[in-house]
């Protein structure tokens, strides 16, 4: 495979062909923020946390393959903006309360807010009533804390192979569903298997009779079963 | 008198507590109203949840006494999940709830209401306060830290943090206790008893000392209400209801949990966000009850450990076998912490303690539930109904404050009546009502501020309704 060489920030980076730029970054120890993308899984370009400069404009880092003679910038002032706006519009977009939430502490918007500063949200609250469905044996799912990633979906699709989930409507009507949209516990193909706990980055999927700060997901494992299917073969 | 009062948006100030003193056409003091606007659309909050985290939810709303809406939350949980819960999360849950109750009557006794007695009632009330208490009597200022301390340390070797948000849930709790803080608790409860022990010295001579406000501080028929163990014992987690009025007869016995909207009525009035809960067989206010460490005590027929038990005779030999003064409810407080910190002691040694086996699992057996555990300040109801999922439809919350309420304004008139003259409100009207509400110590921001006084808004209101003398401070 042809090695392609570009700058990123500056510095002279060689990349394998068909690599993403979030890739080659961290090979070469530029961390990227990122929020929809998941090791193992497919990337979608959701969030737009990890935008960076090419050339002047803006690409996702997840979703762009490196070229010869890139010229990337991942951390100049206005990304950082960006990314503190994305993290705000999310918090403003629907229930966010750390102080009560299942995952507080073990979750990846609180965690990303802490980590670009974001020390309050500049934009109104919509503050929407959105539904819980504990319907399912096992699991819940508070929509209010849903900032439609879509890992679940993809965990669900690429590594179950089942394809429980989906998104539906557009906008901030836009809610992830079980199968045609009907509740959890009446999805005839879920599998109860979990994956999508475990690829979960807040607290909007959890088990069920969590507390508190008691959600702890583990979305590097699904790189690992990813990992072990792929060397088995 | 029932002129419509508006609280004018204006000039409502933020965290104070307002009081309105109504005359006659005689020009006597007819009524008074202690205005309560917070606690605003708590319940509604709460529906849609998961009832799972309800302890959380109320323990992180209510700020002042977090523990107590645990437990009470985590009690009406473990009616949802139709489960006893194991042995050890039983007496863990208690200890932690014994532990509330030292800190949180340390707080009021020494913080809150200490100035009042060390300084005196009319001292300057810009060093009435726990600095001024520091100045004056360093020892006793540092003692009532240290056993605050005391309290809040075991709260913490249960919970994780000084207050995790949801230790108790419902089923049980999530943590154990280690052996070796079971021994540092240990180790602190000498301490903590020698200076509970001084401060019951020191609440005797006040009560010399303060033998007019002893008499004249809220001191009414009431009935009154609290948790009495099967036998009859002083309880604060377990047990069930009982009522007893002001001659000590015993009204109600064995209410459980789920039975209490049978005996609790609750009345709506338009000038206060609290509602104001009564007896409802005596009705709405002659139902007026009082909960609390006072009712506590006035209900028991015992405390169920020795020193504590010497302690209530004494109490009760000064005032009276059913007691009717407010200024009681402090050193009801200190006989209670001694009691608390026995039963710590006992806890300690329960082989329970070490099984791991601490939360019971279940799911959704019953769409309705009630759990009532005694806060520090009285009787806590947490009343849910759930859908079959186990998402809240419904919460109801009795809270302690809301029970004293009636008496509260009870103590203020009775204050007024005896303060105000002509149309001005007299300046030491102000500290007599400040450490009227005090006795109660209601959980109310206005009223815990540890480092000031109370911050009071006072109004007096004629016949006609109108505003005849207001003094803020
Ligand atoms: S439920 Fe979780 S994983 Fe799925 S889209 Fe929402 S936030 Fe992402
Ligand atoms: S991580 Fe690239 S768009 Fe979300």
């Amino acid at each position: 495979m042809a090695a392609k060489t570009l700058l990123i920030n500056g510095t002279m980076v060689s990349a394998r062909e068909g690599e993403t730029i979030l890739e080659a970054a961290r090979d070469a120890g530029v961390k990227i923020p990122t929020l929809c993308h998941l090791d193992g899984l497919s990337d979608v370009g959701a969030c737009r946390l990890c935008l960076v400069e090419v050339g002047g404009r803006l690409r996702p880092a997840c979703t762009t393959t490196v070229s010869e003679g890139m010229d990337v910038h991942t951390h100049t002032d206005a990304l950082k903006a960006y990314r503190r706006q994305i993290i705000e519009l999310l918090f403003a977009e629907r229930g966010h309360v750390c102080a009560v939430c299942v995952a507080s502490g073990h979750c990846e918007l609180q965690d990303m807010a802490v980590t670009l500063g974001m020390d309050h949200v500049r934009y109104a609250y919509l503050a929407p009533t959105c539904s819980v469905d504990i319907s399912h044996e096992r699991f819940g799912l508070d929509h209010n804390r849903c900032i439609l990633c879509s890992r679940c979906v993809r965990a669900c699709d690429e590594v179950e192979g089942v394809h429980t989930w989906d998104i539906a409507g557009r906008g901030t009507s836009a809610r992830v569903i079980t199968d045609m949209n009907q509740p959890w516990g009446e999805s005839e193909t879920c599998t109860a298997c979990g994956k999508c706990l475990l690829a979960c980055p807040t607290g909007a999927l959890f088990k069920r009779g969590a507390t508190v700060a008691e959600m702890e997901h583990a979305p590097a494992r699904i790189a690992m079963i990813v990992e072990s299917r792929r060397v088995r073969g | 008198m029932s002129q419509r009062i508006v609280i004018d948006p204006v000039t409502r100030i933020e965290g104070h507590a307002k009081i309105s003193i109504y005359l006659d056409d005689m020009g006597e003091v007819s009524d008074a109203r202690f205005h309560v606007t917070e606690f605003r659309g708590f319940e509604r909050f709460c529906e849609g949840r998961p009832f799972w985290e309800m302890p959380a939810i109320t323990a992180r709303i209510c700020g002042i006494c977090p523990v107590s809406h645990l437990l009470a939350s985590a009690k009406a949980g473990d009616g949802i999940l139709a489960v006893d819960i194991p042995p050890a999360a039983d007496k863990l849950r208690r200890m932690m709830n014994l532990a509330q109750i030292v800190q949180s009557h340390a707080l009021s006794f020494f913080h809150l209401s200490g100035p009042d007695f060390i300084l005196g009632f009319d001292s300057d009330p810009a060093t009435r306060n726990v600095f001024g208490l520091i100045a004056a009597n360093p020892e006793l200022a540092r003692s009532g830290i240290r056993l605050r301390q005391f309290g809040q340390e075991v709260i913490e070797h249960l919970g994780g943090r000084k207050i995790h948000p949801a230790w108790a849930v419902p089923g049980g709790v999530r943590s154990g206790l280690p052996d070796q803080a079971r021994q540092a608790i240990r180790e602190k409860l000498p301490e903590a008893f020698s200076i509970t022990r001084a401060a019951i010295g020191h609440m005797k001579t006040f009560l010399d000392t303060y033998r007019d406000e002893a008499a004249s501080f809220g001191t009414f028929e009431s009935l009154f209400m609290g948790l009495v163990a099967d036998d009859g014992t002083w309880e604060h987690y377990g047990g069930a209801l009982r009522v007893v009025d002001a001659t000590g007869a015993i009204l109600e016995d064995h209410v459980e949990a789920r039975r209490y909207a049978e005996i609790i009525g609750e009345a709506v009035e338009p000038w206060s966000y609290l509602k104001f809960p009564y007896y409802q067989p005596r009705g709405y206010p002659d139902g007026m009850y009082r909960v609390g460490p006072l009712a506590r005590i006035n209900v028991c027929r015992s405390f169920g450990t020795p020193q504590a038990d010497d302690e209530l005779i004494e109490l009760r030999q000064r005032g009276g076998a059913t007691i009717k003064s407010s200024f009681f409810y402090h050193y009801a407080r200190l006989v209670e912490i001694l009691g608390a910190l026995e039963r710590i002691a006992r806890l300690l040694d329960d082989p329970d303690l070490a099984s791991r086996r601490l939360r019971a699992d279940a799911g959704v057996n019953r769409l309705e539930s009630v759990g009532i555990s005694e806060a520090p300040r009285g009787s806590l109801i947490h009343h849910y109904k759930v859908d079959e999922h186990g998402l809240i439809t419904q919460v109801n919350l009795i809270i302690a404050t809301g029970q004293n309420n009636l008496a509260m304004n009870r103590t203020v008139a009775q204050i007024a009546r005896r303060f105000v003259r002509g149309n001005t409100i007299p300046e030491g009207m102000l500290n007599r009502v400040e450490a009227g509400i005090r006795a109660f110590d209601p959980c109310l921001s206005c009223s815990t501020h540890a480092a000031g006084q109370m911050a009071l808004d006072v109004r007096l209101i004629g016949p006609d309704g109108q505003e005849l003398d207001r003094v803020v401070r």
